[in-house]
């Protein structure tokens, strides 16, 4: 970055142009994360679609029903603290993944056959 | 692997159209411009209520009043999607909250105007919200996936926003001699505040921009506004108002509206804290939250209390 005047875009002020005090710090106050997985109609799985805090699961469900469900985008909740995701780390998704992919003949594409027989 | 190669491969991705997610590495930059974007993104949508709950008490009709709790709903919503995508970036929701409250975290000027008639109710709506849309349209293709996330599930609600501002100012335009004067008066207030939503001109730049090598951000500020002023300038001759701009011509060789220099002073002005209602906005932010404090402290003290019960259970 040079010394011009700095281009910013609505959304994105710099914090050097405010009059900004002092740095609070957290200090660990915030309720648990929760993620909240929402089934949009009976029939389907439920999704993943984002995350809020509240104290207990009852609260999770309840926010979730004001944060996510406003336009009846569902008609079940699941909430799962955070915390109790464990996710795949993507610098592994190499030895994760790959070995899938030289197994072509687990795809029906891999089998040429009669046209007679080809919408099998 | 160095930095340099991390750094190589982040942007190939990016160059890609592969979306950045919360586990994968990217710069300290990316990261640290994405956390100041949307955290400033959600305090824009928390203090972006309080203009217009300032007129819930006071909207002329059932209806409106049921339009305008609907809509301040929204932002409620709407902040909280952004703060969550925030927070996978590591930056807890309290100090964000902090931030907003000390001054530090800046959120859109265009919240620090005063809404004076219910008829800024319907500009907000119309322009506000407007001009915002074209931000926000732009960013649901951002290159961090859960700030594009948010920002589909966001235009989806916002498009009820700008129609129900636009259709209060159609009802209040199609009123009265007073109703007519004050539709006018409300446009003329916010259309040059909104111009101002989209930050300063793009030639003012003498850096190449990161935000757009790393897609966070698609389209240059001019470019927004540009499509925004051809868009208001048809649609405010259906209202039978005008823009409170001379300089407001068609342009048939650029096929886009020519339109007056905007008031720089202002705009920085605003920025710096100095607007009508930067104080006024901030003073109630931290209100709330100091008078939500029992809530907080009795929605621990239930939690406790049940888990308590159940252990001994």
């Amino acid at each position: 970055m040079g010394f011009g005047v700095r281009l910013f875009y609505y959304g994105d002020i710099p914090e050097e142009k405010g009059g900004g005090k002092t740095d609070a710090k957290a200090s660990g106050h915030d309720w648990p994360l929760w993620e909240i997985f929402i089934r949009s109609k009976q029939g389907l799985d439920h999704k993943h679609v984002g995350s809020l805090h509240a104290t207990d699961a009852q609260m999770a469900i309840e926010n979730a029903r004001d944060v996510y469900t406003r336009r009846m985008e569902g008609v079940s909740i699941w909430v799962v603290e955070s915390k109790y995701i464990t996710a795949s780390n993507p610098e592994e998704a190499g030895e994760l993944y790959e070995p899938a992919i030289d197994k072509v003949y687990r795809h029906p594409t891999f089998y040429i056959l009669p046209d007679e027989v080809n919408h099998m | 692997m160095s930095v340099q190669e991390l750094e190589k491969i982040f942007q190939q991705r990016i160059d890609e159209e592969t979306k950045i997610e919360p586990k994968d590495w990217m710069p300290d930059a990316y990261r640290k411009t994405n956390i100041r974007q949307i955290s400033q993104h959600a305090h824009s949508e928390i203090v972006g209520m309080l203009p217009e709950g300032n007129w819930i008490s006071r909207a002329p009709s059932l209806k409106r009043k049921a339009i305008l709790i609907a809509k301040v709903q929204d932002e409620a919503g709407h902040g909280l999607y952004l703060y969550s995508a925030a927070e996978t970036l590591g930056m807890s929701r309290e100090e964000m909250i902090n931030d907003l409250h000390s001054g530090k975290a800046k959120y859109s000027s265009i919240f620090n105007y005063p809404t004076l008639t219910w008829a800024d109710m319907g500009a907000i709506g119309w322009l506000v919200d407007g001009a915002a849309i074209m931000n926000q349209v732009m960013l649901t293709r951002t290159s961090y996936g859960p700030y594009a996330r948010a920002m589909v599930r966001i235009c989806k609600e916002e498009s009820f926003h700008q129609r129900q501002g636009f259709e209060a100012l159609l009802v209040l335009s199609q009123g009265t001699k007073e109703q007519k004067e004050m539709c006018q008066d409300a446009i003329n207030r916010w259309w040059w505040p909104s111009l101002m939503m989209f930050g300063p001109k793009d030639s003012e730049s003498t850096n190449s921009d990161q935000s757009m090598k790393w897609k966070i951000k698609r389209k240059s500020n001019d470019e927004l506004r540009q499509n925004f002023v051809d868009m208001i300038a048809e649609q405010v001759k259906v209202l039978g108002m005008t823009l409170p701009d001379p300089e407001l011509k068609w342009n048939a060789k650029t096929k886009h509206y020519d339109f007056g220099e905007i008031n720089w002073d202002e705009f920085w002005n605003v920025v710096k804290g100095n607007g009508p209602c930067n104080k006024q906005r901030l003073d109630a932010r931290r209100k709330a939250w100091e008078e939500g404090e029992w809530v907080r402290e009795a929605a621990a003290a239930y939690v406790d209390k049940r888990s308590k019960k159940l252990k001994i259970a």
